[in-house]
């Protein structure tokens, strides 16, 4: 605690709602591992932790759990081992929450971080399906968008590496823990609690209109009519993020207005 | 004990095109490059790779020695983040791809080291992992309800069986025992486990007795029934990082992605860096250091 006074809370910035939107991804979470895979999730995580969600399990994003909360990419104290095939075991056994980024996601939740055309030929060539299947069929799944664009929110992704609802067999059980929990963009936040599972506005950030999302949006949104705005970040969270997590305001980079 | 002391060229000389092989580490992490370099001074060709692909496949897709291609991810781990040269072979057709879930390599790979068939799991459920592989990846119903009567139905990872395992260690000895230094030992074990014929680099040999000093019993991964070769290789894994040893060589990885872009390039990058031994290799690589600090 450096500060005496209360930062200024009549400047908040995108990112900086954005960073209280993915802290909330992780409300009531509880003691699982938060494994946000971009800049703005990373500093939500470690926000959530700093405030409501102390017993989330933190890694340096290689193979350390931290003990501590650091700062964007600095190090610090830890608390135990957690190498890749350990990972493995932690999604398969279910107490993790993801937020990975996407190239594509459709109305229903698949999303796309592999390539862009066909299987085996694609236009172009992105990182394959990564864990995004395994994550998205066993845990906790949320999704970062810094550019809300038309050709993120289509209507069809071409390849299917994270798995969305309509692809849910209801007479198998094996699908059961599939659970798509939020969709954090620089123009709002969403979720798939729509009909039959559909993308949904939650919030919008303060200055983004309706009409700024379903004109980046290919599906329409539900919700858009009556939705609401993000709420303003408390002066706490606004100290933690301009002074504790990220001085040097990286987060920025990652917004586009 | 046997001697399993090899060189890089002695352990290419005991592959064949058309065989399949896995290669250790992770993305841009503990790569058995020199390897992959042998392998690239050979005509072996026609392989099928099985990783968690880096610019280790990068490098094989440049010579066209990639027929199919087995991974969970093909990643650089920094910007450009994308391998060039597994892109280019993917765009233009020319590799056929099994890509799968992460935790399907692992789980393949355990399969293989158990010698059983198959191994459930639930990763691939409802994505594209069952396209790419259309019938050569089948599911398995439990047969155990669960308390309402239904049966779960999961993905039956086939064992993904290997002719041969290339990995770099930090540290081993002359009869394969081996550890890593470094907060992973990434998968290395598992590739040496679902291998018939098993090829091990490391920084350096060293005597039985020095290699159980310097590294903790939980870090001596490979034991002798898990080694057919062992090719001592300091810079084994460069341009990728290798634990305690080194870390990744970023402006020349970069060097590697940028110099793909264009014939002209690569081929200067081939001429200056892929044209001779693994001495010339890392003699050049000194040398380019030496210029990027000028």
């Amino acid at each position: 605690m450096t500060s005496t006074e209360n930062p200024d809370t009549r400047t908040v910035t995108r990112a900086e709602y954005c960073a209280i939107a993915c802290a909330e991804i992780f409300a009531g979470a509880g003691e699982i591992m938060a494994s946000p895979m971009a800049t703005l999730p990373l500093i939500g995580a470690r926000l959530a932790r700093l405030t409501s969600e102390p017993d989330l399990l933190i890694t340096d994003g290689e193979a350390l759990i931290f003990a501590d909360t650091p700062a964007v990419g600095k190090k610090g104290a830890i608390e135990g081992w957690m190498p890749f095939r350990k990972v493995f075991d932690v999604v398969a056994g279910g107490r993790r929450h993801v937020v990975m980024g996407a190239n594509q996601i459709d109305r229903y939740g698949n999303q796309n971080l592999s390539a862009f055309g066909p299987l085996q030929q694609p236009t172009r060539q992105m990182f394959g399906v990564r864990g995004a299947p395994g994550n998205t069929i066993n845990h906790a799944t949320s999704y970062w968008v810094g550019k809300h664009s038309a050709r993120v929110f289509v209507d069809k992704v071409d390849v299917v590496s994270g798995v969305g609802y309509d692809r849910f067999d209801e007479g198998d059980p094996a699908f059961r823990f599939l659970h798509l929990h939020r969709v954090v963009t620089n123009l709002g936040v969403f979720d798939f609690g729509g009909e039959n599972h559909a993308f949904r506005a939650l919030s919008l950030h303060p200055g983004v209109t309706a009409d700024d999302v379903a004109s980046n949006t290919s599906f329409e949104v539900e919700g858009l009519d009556s939705v609401g705005v993000t709420r303003e970040p408390t002066a706490e969270e606004l100290r933690i993020i301009r002074e504790v997590l990220d001085p040097k305001s990286l987060r920025d980079r990652e917004v586009s207005l | 004990m046997r001697d399993k002391r090899m060189s890089l060229d002695e352990v290419v000389g005991e592959l064949r095109s058309g065989m399949t092989i896995g290669l250790g580490g992770w993305g841009s992490r503990r790569k058995p490059m020199a390897f992959v370099r042998a392998i690239l001074r050979s005509d072996i060709k026609d392989l099928t790779v099985v990783t968690y692909g880096g610019p280790d496949l990068g490098l094989l897709c440049s010579a066209g020695k990639v027929r199919k291609a087995y991974y969970g991810f093909v990643s650089l781990d920094s910007a450009p983040f994308y391998d060039p040269w597994f892109a280019k072979a993917r765009t233009g057709g020319e590799i056929e791809v099994r890509e799968m879930d992460e935790g399907m390599v692992k789980c393949g790979l355990e399969a293989a080291a158990a010698r059983l068939p198959f191994l459930p799991i639930r990763a691939g459920l409802g994505s594209d992992v069952r396209t790419f592989w259309g019938d050569e990846l089948k599911t398995v119903t439990s047969p155990y309800t669960d308390a309402s009567g239904k049966a779960e139905t999961l993905i039956a990872m086939p064992a993904l069986n290997l002719d041969a395992s290339f990995v770099h260690l930090n540290i081993g000895d002359a009869h394969g025992n081996a550890g890593y230094q470094g907060v992973d030992p990434y998968f290395d074990d598992l590739y040496c486990m679902a291998a018939e014929k098993r090829y091990v680099s490391v920084e350096k040999v060293v005597e039985t007795e020095q290699l159980v000093k310097e590294v903790p019993l939980q870090q001596l991964i490979l034991n002798r029934m898990m080694v057919d070769g062992v090719v001592e290789a300091p810079g084994g894994a460069h341009f990728t990082l290798a634990g305690e040893s080194y870390g990744r060589d970023e402006k020349f990885q970069r060097h590697y992605a940028e110099a793909a872009k264009t014939p002209e390039s690569w081929q200067a990058f081939v001429d200056r860096f892929l044209s001779g031994s693994e001495d010339d290799y890392q003699a050049a690589v000194k040398k380019f250091a030496e210029e990027q600090q000028a």
